[in-house]
């Protein structure tokens, strides 16, 4: 019953603490912050141990059976998610613990700024929901725990406070919320069909019918609303880029996985026999797009943060080429290289997002023009971004290599030479943003006089993550055999035509 | 793990370690870490020399660590790694000293040897690696870290710089990368071995492999710098003295070489490559490198730019000897690897020692400085004689086997172009060598820094005095078992075996 405790607890411990710090107003709620991550980590680390030795693990909350009670599942992707979202959580935890505090001091603070005690229930919560929407295994809960994750995020962002924050912030709940309206809509039309919730029963009787397909394309453009596919991305930059430090590595890294994991769920477990292989190649295509058009959008901004968000449009491009290529003979590739990426981005996007957040409290600005030798201030916090800026490229060594190498595999190895274009092509457009960064960095022309110190935590934090991204581009047999425990049956699967 | 498993990763790790320690260290704790760079550097001298006896008595020195299905690490100790490597550890060492007087007292010393240790370790990687793969993975790992090298100064002309060497380097990178990928597709993971591998595939498949062919070119040429990839080595010369110097003998330029060796002679196989009819265009190409580097190099009136095309026209001959694909012309090809390594080392010091002594970066500012630094400018004689090929210099010794490996091969153009090349280096070179030692010096040098009791600091006298005698020593002991010669010859043994 290992596994079962560790599931549970990974849910149930950030939500306890979120009512504890939220009911109490302890004053000591950074370290309520950190305790949680801490037995987080623990907790992962046994839930990994367990799935690795003894395979995907199905669960009944409290003993309930389904129909009545709530299943929890684990398999390979879940946990290597669960140990995305903890490596990312803990961290951000360790840093929003040190940006929070630094701000309760800083001169410069309006005082529409809401106070460290707003941000730790919400962050808590949706560590919670992150981790229960890894952990479901029937689509209404997943329905459910997105959208505590949307709500969440949204409040999350209006913390900044500033106008153009709040403006993002609403926009981005009404696109979560029509997201939402769809994914429910679908679901209503399985359930009404297939008399079920449970993604399990589903993948066992599902019907290539009109019906199955209109649920499907609902859930699936629903969650393509949330995931910011291009062209319905609009909401994204603004959102991403105004958040206050620590929110926006979380909304990048995190939020926009929970989404895509659930379309990865939904697509290859569930409606992989029946989908039509040119739905698989039009995700594609938007992906290309995406990678593409977030690319230059990326390298025309000022402001590093949009910068760095439009870089999130292009990178979440980069997922969606699996839909494609896993209708042919090397899409196991494909597939891991997919679930390996997401993983890989989500580390080195928080890490760039902690760099540029420490380095816009430091100089109060994150034009890139005010950035003008920032790196001999700071190396540390340059080095994180480069190192992370390597795994966005997709060079070794780096999680994001192995990833890529993975999907042009499949992309070459299926002669599909356009997909296999748009990968490389993608990694040098993102070679021009982050070298434009950290050029203007490394420049040697006099660095502004009026700077804040940073506190130690937002140097380390980011670096400790971005180490993470390399470690993963060398010890990378552990992370593919995980993802192999419960991989879904694309080789084998015929494909509808 | 045994030795023989653990002694490359050694190799590598002996400038990995103390690279990753420097970052640590604060920017004033000088001393420790000059110790742990010179420590660094001698160990791996000394894991070389071991490795290099070991490989000569028929030692396997091999390590393995699978990453992803289809994708292992291997690191593999031939004789055309140890060849490479020697070189790399060697020089190095004299780099770092260099580096150490020349960078006194100048700001971020600690990112600057940082990165010097991780741009050695990845030079050092590529030379060990021990199929295609690992060789991508430190190629890249080359760029990034040399990067930070160029643009060390931070000035807009060396950010310039920058961004054109990413330009190249990284474009070279991503069509490599392609290239690689699409050879496992058809053949599976491409291990280096010492006859080619690719000889039994397919006809069918000899279209692909000569696109792949010419995109492995590309991809390595960039660094290479083969024309018309060349266009970002002239304007990295503003990166401080011992990185032009790495750059240009030792890392970049050498691991695009090393790597245009490792595809005609470990992947394809020399006698494959003929029957594919690729090696004749990669002469032609070689050649024209050769020809138009030098062109360029005479009209350059600043000192590095003129040594900077010396080097694209230089480095080509590698590529020619191996296109040529005979035995003697490989041979020459493969030992002018080191030869002109060593040479164009002294060439930079010397340079950086006339521009940080006296300032004289212009060639017509060097009237006189015989004089002035006579030890520097002899250095400097002795490098470009051998540049020019006049025996008994390093370079003569390239140049003979290049030449009778044409005539043997039937192809009697080449010797044409040595002969044009060399008349062409003796114009470039040998004005300048008359400028210094006969002209009379300036009233006034540019910008004159005594340093010391000697013509320069000890630290930047040595180092260049040191690749100079190396340069008379590799042309006069040629001969000599363990000299790059004997051990090219022993490469191309294994090369040609039946």
């Amino acid at each position: 019953m290992d596994a079962e405790w560790a599931m549970t607890g990974l849910i149930m411990v950030p939500l306890a603490a979120a009512i504890v710090v939220y009911v109490t107003a302890t004053r000591f709620v950074a370290a309520w912050g950190v305790a949680v991550a801490m037995i987080q980590t623990g907790l992962t680390f046994w839930l990994t141990r367990s799935i690795l030795q003894s395979g995907p693990v199905q669960v009944p909350l409290g003993g309930w059976e389904a129909p009545l009670g709530i299943p929890l599942y684990a398999d390979g992707i879940s946990v290597l998610m669960l140990i995305m979202t903890t490596l990312v959580g803990a961290t951000s935890t360790c840093y929003a613990a040190a940006y929070f505090s630094a701000l309760q001091h800083d001169p410069r603070r309006s005082s529409s700024q809401p106070t460290i005690q707003t941000f730790w229930p919400l962050w808590l919560i949706l560590w919670s929901a992150l981790n229960a929407l890894f952990l479901s295994a029937d689509v209404f809960n997943l329905y459910v725990t997105l959208e505590l994750i949307t709500i969440s995020a949204v409040a999350l962002i209006g913390l900044a406070g500033k106008a153009q924050a709040l403006v993002a912030a609403i926009r981005y709940l009404f696109a979560a919320l029509m997201g939402s309206l769809f994914y429910l809509l679908g679901v209503a039309l399985l359930y009404s069909t297939y008399g079920t919730v449970s993604w399990h029963l589903l993948a066992e009787t599902v019907q290539a019918d009109v019906l199955t397909w209109c649920a499907a394309s609902l859930m699936i453009i629903g969650l393509l609303l949330k995931t910011a596919l291009f062209p319905l991305h609009f909401w994204l930059p603004a959102a991403h880029a105004n958040a206050p430090a620590p929110v926006s590595g979380l909304l990048s890294g995190l939020v926009l996985k929970a989404s895509f994991f659930m379309i990865l769920r939904l697509w290859f477990y569930v409606f992989h026999p029946v989908m039509p292989v040119s739905a698989g190649w039009m995700l594609s295509v938007l992906g290309s797009a995406a990678i593409l058009w977030g690319s230059i959008q990326a390298i025309r901004q000022q402001r590093v943060k949009l910068m760095i968000a439009y870089s999130t449009v292009a990178q979440v491009g980069y997922l969606f080429l699996v839909f494609g290529l896993a209708c042919e003979p090397m899409g196991m590739l494909a597939w891991r290289g997919t679930a390996y990426l997401a993983f890989a981005h989500a580390c080195a996007k928080a890490a760039a997002f902690m760099v540029a957040g420490s380095l816009m409290y430091m100089v109060g600005s994150d034009l890139l023009d005010r950035w003008e030798g920032i790196g001999r201030r700071e190396p540390k916090l340059i080095f994180a971004l480069a190192l992370a800026g390597v795994s966005l490229m997709g060079l070794p060594p780096s999680a994001g290599f192995i990833a890529k190498w993975l999907l042009l595999n499949a992309a070459i190895g299926n002669g599909r030479w356009e997909v296999a274009a748009v990968i490389v092509l993608g990694g040098l457009l993102a070679a021009v943003y982050m070298f434009r960064i950290i050029g203007v960095s490394l420049s040697s022309a006099v660095p502004m006089p009026e700077t804040m110190p940073i506190p130690r935590m937002m140097r380390w934090a980011p670096l400790v993550l971005a180490m993470v991204v390399i470690v993963g581009g060398i010890v990378t047999t552990e992370p593919i055999r995980l993802l192999e425990i419960g991989a879904p049956p694309i080789a084998a699967r015929e494909v509808a035509p | 793990m045994t030795f023989q498993q653990w002694l490359p990763l050694l190799v590598v790790a002996s400038s990995l370690i103390p690279g990753s320690i420097i970052f640590v260290l604060g920017e004033q704790q000088i001393k420790l870490r000059t110790a742990l760079n010179l420590a660094g550097a001698v160990v791996k001298v000394l894991l070389v020399a071991i490795m290099l006896w070991g490989v000569s008595l028929d030692q396997e020195y091999q390590v393995r660590y699978g990453l992803v299905e289809g994708l292992d690490f291997a690191l593999h100790a031939d004789a055309l790694s140890l060849l490479f490597v020697s070189l790399a550890a060697v020089l190095w060492l004299l780099t770092t000293i260099y580096a150490i007087g020349y960078l006194e007292d100048s700001p971020h010393r600690r990112r600057f040897f940082g990165f010097f240790s991780l741009c050695v370790t990845a030079t050092t990687g590529l030379a060990l690696a021990g199929n295609l793969l690992t060789f991508l993975i430190f190629y890249e790992m080359l760029t990034l870290t040399t990067y930070p090298l160029v643009i060390h100064r931070g000035t807009p002309d060396s950010l310039r710089a920058g961004r054109l060497y990413l330009l190249f380097a990284l474009t070279g990178g991503a069509i490599l990368l392609l290239a690689v990928v699409w050879l496992q597709t058809l053949v599976g993971p491409v291990e280096f071995s010492a006859t080619g591998i690719l000889s039994e595939t397919d006809p069918a498949l000899y279209g692909s492999l000569r696109v792949i062919f010419a995109m492995l070119i590309a991809g390595f040429g960039v660094k290479a710098a083969l024309v018309p990839l060349h266009g970002w080595l002239p304007q990295a010369m503003v990166a401080p003295a011992p990185v032009s110097a790495l750059l240009h003998a030792v890392a970049v330029v050498k691991a695009g070489a090393f790597g245009i060796v490792r595809i005609v002679y470990d992947v394809y196989g020399a006698e494959f490559c003929g029957q594919l009819g690729v090696t004749i265009p990669l002469a032609l190409v070689a050649a024209l490198t050769i020809l138009y580097g030098s062109m360029r190099a005479l009209y350059q009136d600043d000192l590095k730019r003129r040594l900077a095309f010396s080097t694209v026209s230089q480095v080509s001959y590698i590529m020619l000897g191996t296109a040529i694909a005979g035995p003697l012309a490989t041979t020459g090809g493969i030992v002018h690897l080191v030869h002109q390594g060593v040479m164009k080392i002294t060439l930079f010091f010397a340079a950086g020692n006339l521009a940080e002594t006296l300032g004289v970066k212009k060639v017509d500012q060097m009237r006189g400085s015989g004089r002035r630094m006579p030890v520097t400018m002899a250095a400097f004689t002795v490098a470009a004689l051998g540049m020019i090929g006049i025996p008994p210099t390093a370079g003569f010794v390239s140049k003979w086997y290049l030449g009778i490996g044409a005539a043997q091969a039937d192809q009697w153009w080449v010797i044409g172009v040595l002969v044009a090349s060399s008349v062409l280096n003796a114009i470039y070179f040998l004005p300048l060598i008359y400028a210094a030692w006969f002209a009379s010096p300036p009233d006034a040098w540019p910008d004159e820094r005594p340093r010391g009791r000697f013509e320069t600091s000890p630290a930047l006298l040595f180092p260049p005095l040191i690749t100079a005698v190396l340069t008379l020593l590799l042309g006069v002991f040629a001969g000599f078992p363990f000299s790059p010669l004997e051990w090219a010859k022993l490469i191309v043994l294994q090369e040609y075996a039946p």
